[in-house]
């Protein structure tokens, strides 16, 4: 027993002969995996509750406790121990192990002989445990039941039904972990099946982890099925790159291809479980444009370069550019930041350099710069322990899945979820959360007024948790700060990207240095230079995103390194894109030809994240590193790009693998000085909404129309739908002389999209809009979140 | 000191040898004129693979990959893929799309055989299997496939013999079209090619 809590909690049990102590309600099944005794099974999982439905892990119990044997074999794993309890297996017990053949007959009487063609052959608990705990000849010669196959769950998960042995985990994971029982049990005796409801297909975001758990082959993915076996897979662990919260993944690749991404096994961190982006979305870095070799522009065309041609190019031009600007995006490693982050300072001497290629603000800055490095005050597993969990500016099941699992597992028990939102999602209705309704850009206000909210009752046990989004609300991020400092609560900023705070750590902000060393700290500075062998680093803070594309814009910039920076994520997408058009000298890093590789002088091919080590740091601060999937030498991290620049500028990095990056973070350490105070809060704007407007609120669905979920048309298939959304008293006013179903087209500033219309518990004058899911996105067609939009009802 | 040679080692013994050649000038020749002439194997001579067909020409690889993880070798590659309504390979849902057996790996064990669950991989008795260039060796899905017989159709194509996959393995279609006689192929013996049973193994 590796946890032995109290000594009053311990059971004595014997188990095939061997005494043990375990605690008090384990089940007799882990209690025999603790002496090595692994007894069949099919439906128990640990994560999920007992159910006892395969009946395959019976064994036989001579003494119950009370002397008296239970007459008949039992199912293991429902059974707790008791004390005094004997327990014979399929090892010592004849009895057991008939019982269990018996079972494993039964459930292979119906189970068809199709393995050669089954997605799980090799790796199928029912053919392992057949071999091992079945009879070698069937007795069986009549003819087994069949249904027409596959039918189609969701677009994405496929069902034979044939194959299923009606173990329950798929509907037992829905229904109890991810909280979308969109398939259940139908039908009897030897009908029994998995069912669907024809109306509402398997569209859960979690969909995926019930083909993982499928203890046999019953449930595949429309996505991997047919694509190899498993004894063709080299199994490599790696990181979720797709968001914030760092899921243990298994990569599964043949012959420098990724064919599959498991979940794995942390259960610090995910669990077992991984959202359907994190397990499907990997064919991004195998499209058609992705880039394969560095191009320079040349008499207005790129043209292929060499490696060397490249540095040498990208250095002339940034030096003749002269001052230079760093854009990197959320999705670089820390290993990659830090390269930025160095060479922002020390080869282009600016503290130019911003991550942030979103919506953001001064005050964010603030906040990054003195409150988000260092910081963990809280894990995963403080979100279970938790009395109340704040979000604000954080929808979890799109944005942060893994934390939407745990708070889910957390809400069953004892934790109340309270959501400053503008409605009430799907997510916050399965957390059984409270919504706090709240129009975008008066977070500050609800949360300030959670402080003293007696039906919240945040006190030193609760958490808040902040996204990235709450930037866009102007004081909300001071006064979450407030609330956590009176309430005693802690507080976690939980970014949308799975770089994002690594970037933090690394300092790619224009007043922050690697380490969160301030940079207006000279002790700090100093600090730094001295870790970098240079003589000193520039003292002023820098610009951030924003200013960088003003600046760019009129000419106070020259030159600018962009790498994985979508412009139509950023503030203004156009005011991006003419920025980068009219920038002297852009060195784009890139991993395929976006709108900015084709508008750059430069153009470098960068590592996908199977081609390079690196690190994810996650919301909580925890590092998550991972190693090289595939061996790809002519696939380089942006960290080897930027040195060999640096090298051509007369500034070495003085690294070049990723490995290097960490040794020299790992030598350069954590700031212990000072941090930056926060800056005071500039007065709002006054308010300019039209009358008859909608305050535009929006936030990314987890599956749209994000560039890193190219290439699989059937997970695009399993995205929710687009729709617009208002509360039931603006529907009437706008929609209602037009019947069902209506059409809502939104006009904002940028431009105007046309979207159905849903009703939800919005506050009056907002309108909801996913921000990544139709046409370019929101930011580029519509209008920045916050500001107001027209509405105009059609009838579809 | 040598010994003096005696009469027999000096006249005998230097001819004796050519005793067997003169007995050999009358016996019966044992060269075989190959490659002018070519001999047959033993029927079960293990030869170049081949992969075959149902009676309308539909493939009988499901793209299991079996032969592939029986393979002491590593000698077979195989990349499976789905059938659809449109194209049809194969009976059923799988057929294998990549079907590649590299000769230069192959000790023509016959394991394969043994394992493919669908008789699709049978040998034949051709053995001449040298070439010039190790690409050449690696033979792909087309030159493993059986040719096609009168009556067979090239896929994709259909089931013409049944509604279903479990018709073609149950055996529950009518006998195969006219004109299906067995033609020579390239190998020496063309055993294989039948239509049932496949092979010899």
């Amino acid at each position: 027993m590796t946890t032995t809590p109290e000594k009053t909690g311990l059971v004595n049990v014997t188990i095939d002969g061997i005494q043990i102590s375990v605690p008090k309600d384990t089940l007799v099944i882990r209690a025999a995996e603790q002496i090595g005794v692994q007894v069949p099974r099919f439906c128990d999982h640990p994560l999920l509750a007992p159910v006892g439905a395969c009946r395959q892990c019976l064994v036989d119990i001579p003494d119950a406790g009370n002397g008296k044997p239970i007459p008949k074999p039992q199912a293991s794993c429902t059974l707790p121990v008791a004390e005094g309890m004997v327990v014979q297996t399929q090892v010592t017990s004849p009895v057991a192990d008939k019982a269990q053949q018996g079972i494993m007959e039964f459930l292979l009487i119906n189970h068809p002989l199709d393995c050669p063609v089954c997605d799980k052959g090799g790796e199928c608990p029912l053919q392992n445990q057949a071999m091992s705990n079945g009879r070698g000849e069937t007795r069986f010669d009549g003819v087994k039941r069949t249904f027409p196959k596959p039918i189609a769950l969701s677009p994405q998960v496929l069902l034979d039904r044939e194959r299923c042995i009606v173990c329950q985990r798929c509907t037992r994971f829905t229904d109890e972990i991810a909280g979308d029982p969109f398939i259940a049990l139908i039908e009897r005796g030897a009908q029994q099946q998995i069912g669907v409801a024809d109306d509402a297909p398997f569209l859960s975001y979690f969909s995926g982890n019930t083909i993982q758990i499928c203890p046999v082959g019953a449930l595949t993915s429309a996505e991997y099925r047919f694509r190899s076996r498993p004894f063709d897979l080299v199994s490599t662990p790696s990181v979720a790159e797709h968001d914030s919260c760092g899921a243990a993944i298994r990569v599964d690749h043949r012959r420098g291809k990724v064919m599959r991404r498991l979940a794995g096994n942390d259960a610090e961190v995910n669990e077992e479980w991984i959202s359907d982006k994190d397990r499907f979305a990997f064919h991004y870095a195998r499209q058609p444009d992705r880039l394969s070799h560095p191009m320079v522009r040349e008499d207005g065309e790129l043209r292929p370069a060499s490696w060397s041609e490249a540095f040498a190019v990208a250095a002339r031009g940034l030096r003749a550019a002269g001052s230079s600007a760093v854009l990197t995006g959320g999705r670089v490693t820390a290993e990659d930041a830090y390269a930025y982050s160095k060479f922002a300072r020390v080869a282009l001497g600016t503290n130019d350099i911003d991550f942030r290629a979103r919506p953001h603000s001064a005050e964010e800055a603030d906040f990054l710069t003195s409150f988000v490095p260092l910081s963990n005050e809280v894990e995963y597993a403080d979100l279970e322990t938790a009395s109340v969990v704040v979000l604000a500016g954080l929808e979890p099941e799109d944005e942060a899945a893994s934390i939407f699992l745990r708070l889910r597992k957390a809400s069953k028990a004892k934790t109340r979820i309270v959501a400053v939102a503008p409605f009430t999602t799907r997510g916050l209705q399965k957390m059984n959360g409270r919504l706090i309704p709240t129009v975008p850009g008066e977070e500050a206000d609800a949360l300030r007024a959670l402080a003293d909210d007696g039906e919240t009752a945040l006190d030193a046990g609760g958490v808040i948790l902040v996204g990235e989004r709450l930037a866009q609300s102007h004081g909300a991020l001071t006064a979450a700060l407030e609330l956590a400092r009176t309430t005693g609560a802690r507080l976690a900023w939980v970014p949308r990207r799975a770089g994002d705070r690594g970037a933090v750590e690394t300092g790619c902000l224009p007043t922050l240095l690697p380490g969160g060393r301030p940079v207006a700290d000279a002790g700090a500075r100093v600090d730094a230079a001295t870790a970098w062998g240079t003589g000193s680093l520039p003292d002023t803070a820098g610009r951030d995103g924003n200013a960088i594309i003003a600046a760019l814009a009129k000419g106070q910039l020259g030159g600018l390194v962009i790498g994985g920076v979508d412009p139509r994520d950023t503030s203004d997408p156009a005011a991006t894109l003419a920025a980068i058009d009219f920038a002297q000298f852009v060195v784009s890093l890139e991993l395929r030809l976006t709108e900015v590789a084709a508008r750059a002088d430069v153009v470098f091919p960068v590592a996908p994240v199977t081609d390079k080590a690196g690190t994810f740091i996650t919301w909580e601060g925890r590092p998550r590193p991972f190693e090289a999937v595939l061996a790809n030498p002519a696939s380089l991290p942006d960290l080897r790009i930027l040195a060999g620049i640096a090298e051509e500028l007369g500034s070495p990095l003085g690294f070049r693998t990723p490995h290097d990056v960490r040794a020299e973070m790992e030598s350069m350490g954590p700031w212990d000085g000072a941090r930056a105070p926060l800056g005071p809060v500039k007065e709002k704007k006054a308010g300019r909404t039209k009358a008859r407007a909608f305050v535009l609120s929006s936030w990314k669905h987890l599956l749209d129309l994000g560039s890193m979920q190219d290439g699989d048309a059937h997970l695009a298939a399993t995205a929710r739908a687009a729709v617009a959304r208002v509360n039931p008293a603006a529907y009437d006013a706008l929609f209602g002389m037009l019947g069902e179903p209506a059409t809502a087209t939104l006009t904002g500033d940028r431009g105007s999209v046309t979207l159905p219309v849903e009703v939800g518990d919005l506050p009056d004058g907002v309108v909801w809009v996913p921000a990544n899911s139709a046409g370019r996105g929101v930011l580029a067609d519509l209008a920045s979140p916050g500001s107001s939009v027209t509405i105009k009802g059609a009838r579809r | 000191m040598a010994e003096p040679k005696t009469l027999k080692e000096q006249f005998w013994d230097p001819v004796a040898g050519f005793g067997v050649t003169f007995r050999t000038m009358f016996r019966k020749v044992v060269t075989e004129q190959y490659p002018f002439e070519k001999q047959p194997t033993a029927p079960r001579f293990h030869g170049r693979h081949q992969l075959n067909r149902w009676p309308d020409g539909l493939e009988k690889c499901i793209g299991c990959e079996l032969c592939a993880w029986a393979c002491p070798a590593d000698a077979i590659y195989v990349e499976a893929d789905s059938n659809t309504t449109d194209e049809r390979f194969s009976p059923g849902e799988r057929y294998g799309r990549v079907y590649q057996i590299n000769y230069l790996r192959c000790i023509l064990c016959g394991l394969c055989i043994e394992a493919c669950p669908t008789r699709a991989l049978t040998m034949t008795n051709e053995y001449e299997l040298a070439d010039t260039t190790r690409a050449d060796l690696i033979y792909e899905k087309s030159d493993l496939l059986a040719p096609l017989l009168p009556g067979m159709e090239q896929p994709p194509h259909p089931m013409l013999l049944g509604k279903d996959d479990t018709d073609y393995y149950r055996g529950d279609f009518a006998a195969p079209p006219v004109g299906t006689e067995p033609m020579p192929t390239r190998g020496p013996s063309d055993h294989a090619n039948a239509p049932e049973p496949e092979g010899t193994h």
